[in-house]
């Protein structure tokens, strides 16, 4: 298929361009592949470059032969474009409708991207299982790394290599993986060093109405426990959720036939929940004619603030588990892809300090996230203005973003990155030139030859120019447990991302120049007083002690 | 020392509801001024507890381990300890609940604290904010504004400063009988002054107008004051009661300014709630915080339910309309609401706020409390019950203020010289009667006291402590330090103040500062740049001194005020 075909109306002049809290731009606007470009053809005037991807749903009017399209995109902004020529914008309008919505992944944008900058370090080799299994070997000889994926017979949305408990043989494991959802199998999410405790996550057991059993499940999850010790089951449902996945043949942990573990059940939305909540946050932040009552009650109904702190209530408790109770943790919910990812992957940030740097959280998305399966196609194909009746999405990692921040906001000091690489990541799952968050599983992404074809994510975050942007000034690293506060006045709105485009963020971004200023100033300082200590120091050697005045 | 019926209790617990785990056993003494809990811990870690903070304690039914009593703070800090006998808990509630409720202005703390000042120390402390100071740096008096003496002795208005400043175009008689066309003889006076655009700010209380009253007097004042702006022919009226509130008063005499009557006025109402709805508002606030384990649901319900954000935005709205009318039409404004000393004070001082950046810096905000709330007679010992007196005197206007001054800081984190913490400071001395600053309900009443003599004031013991409640990010030559503010105030930029009200449960409180963390490191930057000098001025055969001491005027500028701040 050609663009072209898509494309009747390739250039419009005369364009006006409208953005809240932005001056109006008067220019050319271009329609390419993967593009919508307004430029005004004078210098120092911004220009903007949508990729259509970006584009999450657009509405048109019309005034005589005015037209106006409103654009909305997937990362919450809303632009308006007046088009002289009702022809014109009727044309730019089932373009950009075409255009934003192709189904086939290899036509998106990534396939044809051409990076400007040379690839210093190939992102899509970021996280490498073997060597990750070096590091967990020099700490512990309880696990081996299986094959038993190899060809994703077993478990289609599971990477190919996966980490085990040493005694169980893979054809244990193949039996294990017929009694768990999706054939996701209990595998090792994180290895606590501090205690050699563990966590693993799975997707739910199939007992179904009849109480089905599977000797070979039981036993390669008590392969985790210690003599003696008891583990806890975090099921990120309710009760009653669990109780009627029984009808579609899933289910629970029957105490019985796991005598040594603890089940917990938590109350972390299903996934289609979560898209709805989205929507109405969104729409309440995008009206500004609200009163105070209607925007609180509004924020309330989103449930979206219910939200962040059931997922980080239950990720506290699963390393509460971990830390303070000393037991090991498997964690799943249905599919053992959405709500156990969040829990697992901020347990990790909770007690792991290598996860809350810039690389130490690249990692972890890699792992917890892309090669642990979560559908990142399906759930990001539509964001908060979509129209048609939603199939698969979700903002479930855009939640577990949100988590991130609240815990970054609460302990300013201890993150690497800043709040600008939590959103420039949510960009990124829903819009991107890079292939990192196309397909929804290892096995997808191999299939479309993602890291032959595309240009990772960290191949170019990783460079030193672009790394600057995403540092927090104020880290300083420390070895410690972080607990969050999750009680309801300790978890805000984020802003950074929901109220972006409905404010001026002038005098916060002045304020973090400002930060940023005082930190480097200090750098400077002791550079220098660091510098003349050591002249000082080699004078004294040479000329024996210095006589002062 | 005779209300103490039990001066110490041991074994009692200090509970902490959320985390139990964190609770801590110890020895509690009552003296005649603070409840102090002693922990038997290694660390015999102290909290102290003024008296006159307590809001209100409250026994709960005994249990086996205890008699749980709950105190309340008027600073929302709220402390459970469980007292092994219930004797003892009954003891230790009769004294605290009258200690807590002094029944005259002598009991106060102000007259027992002795901070070892000398005599003539203290009375310099008194003349630290100087009022005829603050009008000549806005350039009062001046060929059109000048004092008049005709409150000399308060004559003229109870509750108003002996000194004001009026428009000299009106005439003595005028100004008499402007007074007595107003309520309680408020009469419009100067409050601010912009030089920028010669447009005023003036402030009184509401007119004797009922249905059909008038005083060419008053309407006189006003047009003297219009005309005090000479570029402009018109001027507002903000009233900032709700339109039909104002109009209520009216079958009672009073009400507010008849337009046909006075010329080229334009009265606005700005809807701010009276002192009876923001006091239920704040307690409904406040029951919030207090909800064992809310939901998120909870939580927000509530903060809606209590209406009190909603109040935030009028209280700031109606700061913004006249910063507006001053700075961007330069027309001047006269602001009243009933008495003249609540929503007038909350609205004056916030529009001086956003249009003086000196009222920004730590000693500005201390001189505009000072001139729109103390001296213009806030009536601090009703409004934050000093004394044991009328509940419904009592209402949280000073509260309100400084959470929209934080409200704003939020929105410019620049534009001010001071932090958070400074306004919980402020918070809690306005209610902790510490210091003389706001007993007493007006100027007369102050004087009255000998508070001067018998008292000491807050203000330079905060001034001396200024390193700690200064903002890290502000800079005297910064954008947005300069200029008018103009703040967005859709509802949505109006947060919970956690800092002010999630006191309830101290495991809640904030793990790490970013404030806390770069005051650290501006003060290590100054003993970088002390100790680089110092290197400097050691002779040195290597030409190493050329990159020793950093020169560029902006660096070396903070370095001269850390300097200041460590005298």
């Amino acid at each position: 298929m050609e663009f072209a075909e898509l494309i009747k109306t390739p250039r419009v002049d005369g364009v006006v361009l409208h953005r809240p809290f932005m001056p109006t731009v008067e220019g050319t606007l271009c329609l390419t592949g993967h593009h919508l470009i307004l430029s005004s053809r004078q210098d120092n005037t911004e220009e903007l470059w949508l990729l259509h991807a970006n584009i999450d749903s657009i509405e048109k009017r019309f005034i005589g032969s005015l037209g106006t399209i409103i654009v909305k995109c997937k990362d919450l902004r809303v632009i308006q474009l007046d088009i002289p020529g009702m022809e014109e914008c009727l044309n730019i309008a089932s373009s950009i409708e075409a255009l934003s919505t192709l189904d086939s992944v290899s036509l998106m944008y990534p396939f044809f991207y051409r990076p400007l900058f040379e690839v210093i370090e190939d992102g899509w080799q970021l996280f490498v299982p073997e060597e990750a299994f070096k590091d967990l070997e020099s700490m512990t000889d309880e696990w081996r790394l299986s094959e038993v994926n190899k060809d994703f017979s077993v478990c289609p949305s599971y990477p190919s290599l996966l980490t085990v408990p040493k005694d169980i043989d893979d054809e244990s494991l193949c039996k294990a993986a017929s009694f768990r959802h999706g054939g996701r199998f209990p595998v090792l999410s994180y290895y606590h060093k501090k205690n050699g405790m563990v966590m693993m996550r799975a997707a739910q057991p199939l007992t179904g109405t009849n109480g089905r059993r599977c000797k070979e499940d039981e036993k390669l999850i008590n392969a985790t426990l210690c003599a003696g010790k008891r583990g806890y089951i975090i099921d990120t449902r309710t009760v009653a959720v669990a109780q009627q996945a029984k009808a579609r043949g899933g289910g629970f942990e029957q105490e019985a036939n796991y005598p040594q573990w603890r089940r917990i059940h938590k109350a972390v939305e299903r996934s289609n929940v979560l898209q709805e909540s989205l929507i109405k946050l969104v729409e309440a932040c995008n009206d500004q004619s609200h009163s105070m009552d209607r925007w609180l009650s509004k924020l309330e109904a989103s449930n979206w603030q219910s939200n962040v702190k059931e997922i980080l209530t239950t990720a506290c408790l699963a390393a509460q588990c971990i830390d303070r109770e000393g037991a090991s943790v498997l964690v799943h919910g249905t599919e053992g892809t959405d709500s156990t990812l969040q829990v697992t992957s901020l347990a990790q940030i909770i007690l792991d300090p290598a996860c809350r740097t810039i690389r130490g959280f690249e990692v972890l998305i890699e792992r917890e996230w892309l090669q642990a399966g979560h559908p990142f196609q399906q759930r990001c194909a539509q964001s908060a203005y979509s129209n048609g009746k939603p199939r698969s999405e979700a903002p479930v990692f855009l939640l577990f973003l949100d988590c991130v921040w609240q815990i970054l906001r609460q302990f300013p000091c201890s993150f690497q990155f800043n709040e600008n690489f939590l959103i420039m990541l949510f960009e990124h799952a829903y819009a991107s030139q890079f292939g990192t968050f196309l397909g929804n599983s290892v096995a997808e992404r191999l299939k479309l030859l993602l890291s032959q074809k595309t240009v990772s994510l960290w191949s170019w975050v990783n460079r030193p120019q672009e790394l600057e942007r995403f540092l927090n000034p104020l880290y300083e690293p420390n070895n410690l447990v972080i607990w969050p506060s999750v009680a309801p006045q300790s978890l805000l709105l984020w802003e950074g991302v929901f109220l972006r485009w409905n404010r001026s963020s002038k005098c916060l971004d002045e304020a973090n120049q400002e930060m940023v200023h005082i930190i480097e100033y200090n750098k400077e300082l002791q550079n220098k007083v660091n510098s003349l200590r050591r002249q000082l120091a080699q004078l004294e050697t040479e000329d024996g002690p210095l006589q002062t005045p | 020392m005779e209300h103490i019926r039990t001066p110490k209790v041991e074994n009692v617990h200090m509970i902490d509801r959320l985390t139990p785990r964190k609770s801590t056993v110890g020895t509690l003494y009552l003296s005649s001024t603070h409840t102090i809990f002693v922990e038997n811990s290694e660390a015999r870690k102290e909290t102290w507890v003024l008296h006159s903070l307590v809001y209100n304690v409250e026994r709960l039914p005994t249990n086996p381990s205890g008699s749980p009593l709950l105190i309340r703070c008027k600073n929302f800090h709220v402390y459970r300890l469980l007292i092994p006998q219930e004797k003892d808990c009954l003891d230790v509630l009769a004294s605290l609940t009258r200690l807590s409720r002094p029944e005259c202005y002598g009991e106060l703390f102000c007259f027992s604290f002795n901070p070892n000042l000398d005599k003539e120390l203290r009375e310099k402390a008194w003349g630290f904010i100087d009022l005829k100071a603050e009008f000549s740096r806005m350039g009062i008096p001046s060929n059109l504004w000048h004092v008049t003496a005709a409150n000399h002795e308060y004559r003229l208005c109870e509750t108003y400063p002996s000194e004001l400043f009026v428009p000299k175009s009106a005439f003595p008689a005028v100004i008499v009988g402007s007074a007595k066309f107003r309520s309680r003889g408020r009469l419009p006076v100067l409050s601010y002054f912009h030089r920028d655009t010669s447009a005023s700010i003036c402030r009184s209380s509401q007119p004797l107008s009922g249905f059909s009253a008038r005083s060419t007097d008053d309407e006189q004042m006003l047009h003297a004051i219009m005309k005090s702006n000479p570029v402009s022919e018109l001027m507002y009226v903000v009233d900032t009661r709700p339109k039909l509130n104002a109009m209520a008063n009216r079958a009672t005499g009073k009400g507010y300014e008849n337009e046909d009557h006075y010329t080229n006025i334009k009265l606005q109402f700005v809807g701010i709630e009276n002192i009876h709805v923001m006091r239920s508002s704040q307690q409904k606030l406040v029951d919030v915080g207090e909800l064992p384990a809310p939901s998120m649901s909870d939580f927000l319900w509530g903060l809606e339910n209590s209406g009190w954000l909603k109040h935030i935005k009028a209280v700031l709205d109606a700061g913004v309309f006249i910063a507006k009318a001053v700075a961007e039409d330069g027309v001047s404004v006269l602001v009243h609401c009933s008495d003249g000393w609540d929503r007038t004070a909350q609205a004056c001082s916030l529009a001086s706020v956003l249009l003086d950046p000196y009222y920004r810096t730590i000693k500005g905000l201390m001189v505009l409390i000072e001139k729109d709330w103390v001296s213009f007679g806030h009536k601090f010992s009703h409004r934050y019950a000093h004394l044991d007196g009328d509940p419904k005197e009592v209402s949280p206007v000073m509260d309100q203020f400084l959470e929209c001054v934080w409200q704003l800081m939020q929105q410019f984190p620049c534009a001010f010289e001071f932090n958070e913490r400074f306004l919980i400071q402020l918070h809690t001395h306005i209610y902790s009667c510490q210091y003389g600053n706001f007993i007493g309900n007006c100027q007369k009443e102050r004087r009255d006291l000998r508070l001067q003599e018998r008292t000491h004031s807050l203000w330079p013991h905060l001034w001396e402590n200024r390193a700690e409640y200064t903002n890290p990010l502000y800079r005297t030559d910064h954008s947005q330090t300069q200029g008018v503010l103009k703040p967005l105030t859709t509802a949505y930029c109006f947060k919970f103040w956690k800092g002010m009200y999630g006191h309830a449960d101290k495991s809640v409180a904030s793990h790490q500062s970013p404030a806390d963390c770069l005051n650290a490191v501006r003060e290590e930057s100054q003993q970088l740049e002390e100790e680089l000098i110092a290197h400097q001025e050691v002779p040195r055969e290597t030409d190493a001194g050329q990159e020793t001491c950093p020169t560029e005027g902006e660096e070396n500028f903070r370095g001269e005020e850390e300097d200041q701040q460590a005298v």
